[in-house]
């Protein structure tokens, strides 16, 4: 295929390196250096897609971010990627894009009926066609819409590619590589200020690789050019390419989006796809430059119909025409810099000038090359449906109410013009009240909030030497300030043509008996006519006429359509702009992939994972692992075929009978040390801790002040001065925070210093009634019987030359031991009780037979201390002291904590002795009452008793205490099953608690 | 993301730090009778204030300290911050 738009000559592409890519299906070729829009123009297409509310054709209308239109599918790499804009997609070889927002295709599209429906699609036609009837809307009108609209299909499959994000701090970071942000860079780097210049364009220079101006001798581009490679050289200075600054947030924190790879066919190896960057600069130059603003007129929505610097862009960069036969409107001196580059490459456009009589060196310039000028002339509507074909135009009266004779003349494009609108999104995200500058009809930023300083077109300077002067001084001043060096730089002699005044015009008035579509926001099909009814139905603010009209709530968030849209409210309801305000500009400036945000936190690294020292024994041994907290536990061994419920239940009999060890390292371990520590323990936990003599440990249950339990464990007195704390595994962080917030700021005159050594230590359990026998075995020296070590009794020793502890507490109810070897003897440990342990038929148990065995003996873990329960209800009421205060008791006194009925823990048994009971299941008085059954309690923990063989749970059940004997109804709608049950105690083995004791 | 000086560590960003609301709220000391009022209003009743407000962070991912900050609740700026212990006038 020939690129018939193609010029000759002259763009700044690689005409040695020819491309070929796939639109809808169909092949075409382009340049390196291309854009996706740059090359579809070259081929001669310009419809890429379908309105959102219409279904209207929809072409190419800009060269960059503020594109409304072309947005495309994208297909990569064996991935695909929606809502990518054809204007910012760098060619490359074998890219393909598709259509979006038509069906079947993108030429012939059943939702254009819309377009002869559109009588009853006006502003806020979501919230009335759609409200009756009631139940259409489910059925028949959401699916409808839902298969009518969208701007792409988000890819079902997992993205393999990779994102990262990155941190930085710089003194200056400076947004935007135009004339503005180069000066500054420039200015600031030479005085040693570390810089990051931020372009979101592939290429540097901003306006300067489309205007024609002279910088120190040089063209605009090569003196880009000539700055860019000088800053590249310099270590201080980071220039980045293909990168947007999107957001300002708080205290000078900016977000980047680097696109790493997105022009590649391929993300080279090892290279992230995209990069998000997280800057905090001391000081942020903003020179982010302007979007030229379209005039509205009618049907101005039509392919063909584009700003005129985009027009000029595609001329000047990528060397394409737009059209052979163009036609300029524009209402002030831009448009005859794209006519007169037209000219230029032997195109004959014609200028319509809304303007009376302008004068101006530019102007001179046009009319001396020949290029034919209409003054006081205005499109009124361009015709043509899939691309422009002519327009209708007409002369207009001084006073811009009334038309002439509407004249139709022939064009296959129409490049509009209606001045320049600052790019002012990050300095009105930073904080800064944005003020109105009547000269250019457009907001500027107004006095900085943070450190910010916006400058260049930016800041509503549009001369070339004003902005670079501004912008040299900022720079230089800037970071002066930060750095103490005065670097002087000489300041380049500046040739550029001056403008005139341009006309503050920007809607044509309908003709007599038209009534043309005149659209202001082109992504969400927003036109003159819907701001009217919204104003007509009351709606007076301009964040809700947005909201009723969708003006500017598109991806391209209205950056060329606000300031239409405010001049048309502030006409109608006869204000000024700045009385009427713009609405609010929110972050991301443009989207940015949802990758890019979630970066390398995804799969299994999207937290953090802990493994104990004896993480690969356990693995070898055919552990099946779980998620506890942060940490992977053991969850049981499976042997042969063994399921979850037969090997856990085989491994707890095995505690039962003989004895398991289990890998207890992820109990939170928290040191405490100093002469105060007993009174702290003291008033932390709800028992007396001042009498606990060294060498013994003691369970101790902890509330937050409002009285809930927050945590239990066992703490142990190692020597005077010194305590040992366990926490559970899914508390240990939230404890020592707790700990350190009453030693800090509640009580600071305690003498006491806290340290987490949970990663310091690695645990082992050994439980069961052969434990001792195993101890002895691992400990000969030690004396390890009942007098020896007895239940709550603490010793320090020596595994086979390895320090060691041991403490002689019990989770299981089972007569047991837990040793604590530093961790890098864990294995050690761990491998010296399998060995001695086989004459004892030791096993490991992973934590499934651990929360059987706690079950069945009515110990209480997390699923009943869940954040709603007091001591009371979980039966720890026994150590609550009397005697002192601790933190929460005042709370204890609440009438709903001390009431007769209140919810206590019991033990649940089904009557059939076979069903097992869901957890989280609610138990009733009555199956068959009708809804909503009142709900008496909850099921908080279930397992299969080894020790009776049939299933128990426990719950937490109203007046609990009272309950025992009762038959009751256990429900759980999610499983659909009734389960009648009796209610039984909590200790459903060895309710004396004589084993641990033996 | 807020920028908080640590006056033990220095600036550091938000994620190294966790919230831990209003300073100014005391506990009542320990043995002493007080009314439910008293209670309840340590327990739960703070001020949702705009504005000015002196607030409690810790340096979970630092320091490990907790520290006052005294910051704007509607504009963030942060206008000091303090130690523990640290006298404010």
């Amino acid at each position: 295929m020939v690129q018939k738009f193609r010029l000759e000559n002259g763009g700044l592409i690689n005409r040695d390196k020819k491309l070929s890519f796939k639109f809808n299906g169909k092949t075409y070729y382009g340049y390196e250096g291309d854009t996706l829009a740059s090359a579809l123009i070259a081929n001669g297409i310009h419809l890429v897609g379908r309105s959102f509310k219409y279904h209207r054709p929809r072409g190419f209308f800009g060269a960059g971010v503020d594109e409304p239109y072309a947005i495309v599918q994208l297909y990569r790499n064996n991935e695909t990627e929606p809502n990518i804009k054809a204007t910012e997609q760098e060619l490359f070889e074998g890219l393909e894009a598709k259509s979006v927002n038509c069906w079947p295709s993108v030429n012939f599209d059943i939702g254009a009926i819309n377009n002869f429906l559109k009588i009853f699609l006006p502003a806020g036609f979501y919230y009335k066609t759609f409200m009756w009837p009631k139940s259409f809307w489910y059925r028949i009108y959401e699916p409808f819409i839902r298969k009518a609209a969208g701007l792409g299909v988000a890819s079902t499959k997992h993205d393999k590619e990779r994102y990262e994000h990155k941190y930085e701090y710089c003194d200056l970071l400076i947004t935007g590589s135009g004339p503005s942000g180069l000066a500054s860079a420039y200015a600031a780097a030479k005085n040693g200020a570390r810089v990051i210049l931020a372009e979101d364009k592939p290429r540097f220079g901003g306006s300067l690789l489309t205007s024609d101006v002279n910088i120190g001798n040089q063209s605009g581009e090569d003196w880009a050019n000539s700055i860019i490679s000088e800053l590249n050289e310099m270590p201080n200075v980071v220039v980045k390419n293909r990168s947007q600054v999107f957001g300002y947030y708080d205290h000078n924190m900016l977000v980047m989006s680097e696109k790493v790879s997105d022009h590649l066919p391929k993300t080279k190896k090892h290279h992230p796809k995209q990069r998000l960057w997280y800057i905090r600069a001391k000081e942020v130059l903003i020179s982010s430059g302007s979007i030229e603003r379209p005039i509205v007129f009618g049907n101005n929505d039509t392919p063909g119909v584009m700003l005129s610097s985009a027009a000029k862009e595609y001329l000047k960069v990528y060397g394409v025409l737009v059209g052979k036969n163009p036609l300029v409107f524009t209402n002030n001196d831009s448009g005859y810099e794209t006519a007169i580059e037209f000219k230029k490459n032997g195109i004959n456009p014609i200028i319509l000038d809304t303007r009376v009589n302008p004068q101006s060196e530019i102007i001179d310039e046009a009319i001396n090359q020949g290029i034919k000028i209409k003054f006081s002339y205005v499109v009124v509507a361009a015709q043509g449906y899939k691309k422009v074909s002519s327009a209708d135009i007409a002369k207009i009266s001084d006073d811009k109410k009334q038309l002439g004779t509407v004249e139709n003349i022939k064009c296959d494009c129409i490049c509009v013009s209606g001045f320049w609108t600052p790019t002012i999104h990050l300095a009105s995200q930073s904080g800064n009240k944005t003020k109105f500058k009547e000269e250019i009809d457009a907001f500027v930023p107004g006095t900085s909030k943070q450190n910010e300083r916006t400058l260049g077109a930016a800041n509503g300077t549009f001369t070339l030497e004003e902005t670079l002067k501004s912008s040299f001084t900022a720079g230089q001043d800037l970071s002066k300030k930060i750095t103490n060096n005065d670097n002087k730089i000489s300041f380049p002699n500046v040739v550029e043509k001056k403008s005139s005044q341009h006309d503050k015009f920007w809607c044509v008035p309908l003709p007599k008996g038209k009534s043309y579509k005149r659209f202001l926001d082109f992504q969400n099909d927003v036109a003159v006519s819907d701001i009217e009814i919204a104003l007509k139905e009351g709606y007076r603010s301009i964040e809700h006429v947005k909201r009723y009209t969708t003006l500017g709530m598109a991806t391209d968030q209205g950056k060329t359509s606000n300031l239409n849209g405010l001049q048309l409210v502030s006409d109608i309801e006869n204000k000024v702009v700045p009385a009427v305000g713009h609405t609010t500009f929110r972050p991301p400036y443009t989207p940015i992939s949802i990758g890019a945000i979630v970066g390398r936190e995804v799969g299994k690294h999207s937290k953090p994972i802990r493994k104990s020292p004896m993480h690969s024994w356990h693995e070898k041994n055919n552990a099946v692992f779980v998620d506890a907290g942060v940490w992977l536990r053991p969850r049981y061994y499976k042997q042969g075929k063994e399921n979850l419920f037969e090997a856990s239940k085989r491994e707890a009999k095995n505690v039962r009978m003989n004895v398991g060890v289990c890998d207890v390292t992820t109990l939170g371990k928290i040191d405490i040390k100093g002469p105060d520590s007993a009174e702290l323990l003291n008033r932390v936990y709800t028992n007396a801790w001042l009498k606990l003599p060294v060498g013994k440990a003691r369970y101790g249950v902890m509330l937050r002040e409002d009285g809930i339990v927050m945590d239990d464990g066992t703490t142990t007195r190692v020597s005077e001065n010194h305590y040992h704390m366990t926490t559970t595994t899914a508390q240990a962080a939230n404890v020592l925070s707790h700990l350190e917030y009453y030693l800090q700021l509640v009580w600071p005159e305690l003498n006491v210093n806290v340290v987490s050594t949970t990663e310091q230590w690695a645990g082992a359990a050994i439980a069961g009634p052969k434990s001792r026998k195993l101890l002895e075995k691992l400990f000969p020296n030690n004396d390890v019987s009942n007098e020896g070590l007895p239940f709550m009794g603490y010793l320090e020793s020596d595994l086979f030359g390895v320090k060691a502890r041991i403490f002689r507490i019990s989770f299981s109810g089972e007569l047991a031991y837990e040793v604590n070897v530093e961790s890098n003897n864990g294995n050690f440990m761990w491998e010296k009780i399998i060995e001695l342990g086989q004459e004892f038929k030791v096993q490991p148990y992973g934590t499934e037979a651990l929360s059987t065995l706690r079950i069945e003996m009515g110990h209480v873990a997390g699923s009943e201390l869940d954040g709603r329960t007091i001591s009371y209800d979980t039966s720890l009421e026994g150590l609550i002291s009397k005697k002192k205060d601790f933190i929460g008791k005042r709370s204890l006194n609440r009438e709903a904590f001390t009431s007769d009925d209140r919810q206590k823990i019991v033990g649940v048994v089904p009557l059939d002795k076979k069903t097992s009971i869901p957890e989280g299941s609610h138990l009733v008085k009555d199956a068959k009452a009708p809804l909503p059954n009142k709900k008496l309690g909850h099921i908080s923990a279930s397992c299969w008793s080894v020790e009776h063989d049939n299933p128990f749970s426990l719950a937490i059940l109203k007046d609990g205490k009272n309950m025992i004997g009762e038959k009751l109804f256990v429900m759980s709608p999610l499983k659909n099953k009734v389960i009648p049950v009796e209610i039984v105690s909590s200790h459903y083995v060895d309710p004396k608690g004589e084993r641990v004791r033996s | 993301m807020l920028y908080i000086k640590c006056p033990y560590c220095g600036m550091r960003s938000q994620n190294e730090f966790s919230y831990g609301g209003d300073a100014s709220v005391k506990r009542p000391e320990l043995n002493k009778e007080i009314s439910d009022e008293e209670w309840d209003n340590f327990v739960y009743n703070r001020k949702s204030l705009r504005g000015k407000h002196l607030e409690l962070w810790h340096h979970l991912a630092g320091c490990r300290q907790w520290i006052k900050v005294e910051r704007d609740t509607a504009t963030h700026e942060i206008f000091n911050t303090y130690k523990a212990d640290e006298v404010i006038s």
